[in-house]
């Protein structure tokens, strides 16, 4: 990694990481017994945020919503079908593949199954290794130290070196996924729903771990999660999504203390929470109603269908995605 | 609330590994009472599940009972032969499994479906069964009832393929209704229409239900009494109120203080529990939590504790050298 002058570093603090506008991604599917019916998913729409250097940004919703999908086509592993993801001055979706590989060092991801997505015939060690070795160059006993440095960083011995992913346990293999991210030295990391697989006992660890390592590293977070408890300890600012599009995005503080969308309010008032007797006093807002099929999304607000506070206008046009103030967004013709 | 729906005793489970029989369940006991929602809570690998799936007969291959009863109507379900057995899975006792999508039979229609339990179980005619599955898929809150009855399962959601396992697991109005995770592939909001339909029914039909869960946050609303297992051992026994306040396991404890909730708590980082769960097959020979748990003293890694009342007389026990009354 470039050490920068400190005026310079704090300088750049504060600039957006990413600055992505538009983004789209539809996908073309055949139905029908015999392929003959053609239908476009609207995975994506509209999508428009930047993303702050160091912050966490979390972006939240049921599945479906395109929260992954968000995260693959920022990372350009979905090509997106419309939009710009601006990084480093340069527009990634215009980038072809071997242009991207250079940039692919500083943009990294971790998914949900570290089980998957590990190669079940490489040691830990080659595969922490791996991309230190690619994009870093190293070999040798430079290589060695490196894997060591790593697995040290995100808190396993060195003799995990020479274990293979079925050998370990969940935490372990997650904590090795994340190794493997760090050995790039990336500025910027999708955590793709990374701890959602894990046990209870075990996520606090890699809540933690996920934490330490971006004030060490100055690492910036899009977190993707379903979690809202977990999003609410670890995000600096929070967007929530509902089929495809941004419903709302604020601050941590201000979207769990005063949601504006009725589609955020509804989804915080759902979350249980560990205290029977607050439980029991708790009065849910319940949604009626299904996610619509994003293959036809319904005409104008894609919420209205499930909306308690719908009106003619939220059947008939789009709301636009606007500035309430204070970073606070919103797509909603009445809040 | 009275008397004891179901009463297992000494359950004990051994699943066949390469290194000779792994006990997955060990000595556990515990009491559904009429009426009420049993909480059965855990990580994966705690034996919550397989401690169900034996009182059912559903164990997977490979695992076997190895010891224990659990007395219900007055029978050990344990003991009962595989036709019996058959009489009580729907009819004495529903299930409601997590994932309703390898539950189902995807070639026939769910109205089929529901009306097989029914004749086999109440006796009813085809006709009769068929309207009467249509009657429950309108009390699980299924909007156009009789017609969705000719739906095979793919063209369902995954909420609505839940209502109807729902549906499933009630038709025979059970005295005892088994939920399995009923809930975890579900999203937020559909989760909370699901416990709704549940918690209704339980207050219209007077049921039992054992609801299986590692979501502690989920269980808090819903149930009366929790048991907490870990490593296939019971850990805590408690009414639901108690076990929240008063956590005296202490992995109950910290499980409990490394939850994130949506509060704000201000902490940066979250109290963890550190190492994770051991192998099922490989547990440690004294307390199993020995291994992670801050309070640990000798006699925890030498002797696995019993599970005691917390003070006498207590309904609130605990399996603890260092917080039981025990000590």
């Amino acid at each position: 990694m470039t050490t920068l002058p400190p005026a310079t570093a704090t300088a750049i603090e504060s600039a957006p990481c990413l600055r992505i506008s538009g983004l789209q991604k539809h996908y073309h599917v055949r139905l029908g017994a015999f392929g003959t019916r053609h239908a476009t998913v609207h995975a994506l729409d509209d999508f428009s945020l930047e993303v702050i250097r160091g912050e966490t940004l979390s972006l939240v919703g049921e599945s479906g919503c395109g929260k992954s999908t968000a995260g693959m086509a920022i990372l350009q592993l979905y090509r997106p079908t419309a939009g710009s993801v601006l990084f480093d001055g340069v527009d990634l979706c215009t980038l072809a593949e071997k242009e991207m590989r250079p940039l692919r060092r500083r943009l990294q991801v971790i998914f949900q199954d570290p089980y998957s997505t590990l190669n079940p015939r490489m040691t830990v060690g080659e595969a922490v290794g791996e991309p230190a070795a690619h994009h870093r160059g190293l070999a040798g006993p430079a290589l060695r130290a490196e894997v060591e440095r790593l697995l040290g960083d995100v808190g396993l011995a060195a003799p995990f070196a020479k274990r293979f992913p079925h050998e370990l346990s969940g935490g372990q293999r997650q904590r090795v996924a994340i190794a493997r991210a760090l050995a790039c030295a990336p500025e910027f990391v999708v955590c793709d729903e990374a701890i959602s697989a894990l046990d209870v006992s075990v996520q606090a660890q890699i809540i933690n771990l996920l934490q330490d390592l971006q004030e060490r590293y100055r690492l910036t977070f899009l977190f993707i999660a379903h979690d809202l408890a977990v999003v609410r300890h670890i995000s600096t600012r929070v967007a929530v999504m509902f089929l495809g599009r941004l419903a709302e995005l604020a601050p941590k503080q201000r979207l769990f203390s005063a949601p504006r969308h009725p589609y955020t309010r509804a989804l915080l008032s759902a979350v249980p929470e560990p205290d029977p007797v607050r439980e029991r006093a708790r009065k849910r807002q319940i949604l009626a109603g299904e996610v619509p099929s994003p293959m036809a999304p319904p005409p104008g607000c894609r919420f209205h269908t499930r909306c308690p506070i719908a009106t003619d206008v939220c059947r008939a046009e789009v709301p636009a995605w606007r500035d309430l103030g204070a970073g606070h967004w919103i797509a909603c013709h009445h809040a | 609330m009275s008397g004891a729906l179901l009463e297992v005793r000494d359950l004990a489970v051994e699943v066949a590994t390469r290194s000779g029989p792994a006990r997955v369940v060990d000595n556990v006991t515990f009491a559904v009472r009429t009426g009420e929602v049993l909480g059965v809570v855990g990580e994966s690998g705690c034996g919550k599940s397989m401690t169900m799936m034996s009182l059912l007969g559903l164990l997977p291959p490979g695992a076997r009972v190895a010891g224990g009863t659990a007395e219900m109507d007055g029978r050990d379900l344990l003991a009962l032969s595989g036709k019996e057995l058959r009489a009580v899975r729907g009819g004495r006792v529903g299930m409601v499994f997590q994932d309703p999508m390898t539950s189902f039979n995807p070639v026939m229609r769910i109205g089929d479906q529901l009306a097989e339990g029914l004749r086999q179980h109440r006796g009813m005619s085809r006709a009769a069964a068929w309207r009467t599955a249509g009657e429950l898929l309108a009390v699980v809150g299924i909007p156009g009832a009789r017609e969705r009855l000719a739906s095979y399962p793919h063209e369902l959601s995954g909420g609505m393929r839940q209502r109807v396992m729902i549906a499933m697991g009630i038709s025979c109005h059970p005295p005892l209704l088994i939920a399995d995770e009923p809930t975890t592939a579900l999203d937020v909001t559909i989760q909370a229409q699901i416990v709704d339909v549940i918690r209704d029914l339980r207050a219209e039909m007077g049921m039992s239900i054992v609801w299986i869960t590692h979501d502690l946050a989920l269980i808090a609303g819903l149930a009366d009494r929790i048991i907490v297992l870990y490593a296939g051992i019971v850990v805590e026994e408690a009414g639901v109120d108690d076990l929240y306040e008063r956590p005296t396991h202490p992995y109950t404890g910290a499980l409990l203080r490394s939850l994130p909730t949506l509060e704000e708590t201000g902490a940066a980082r979250l109290p963890s529990i550190a190492g994770s769960p051991p192998d099922p097959g490989r547990r440690p020979p004294g307390c199993p939590f020995a291994p992670r748990c801050a309070l640990r003293e000798a006699r925890c890694e030498t002797a696995v504790p019993p599970l005691m009342p917390v003070a006498p007389g207590a309904s609130h026990r605990v399996a603890c050298w260092v917080t039981g009354s025990g000590a």
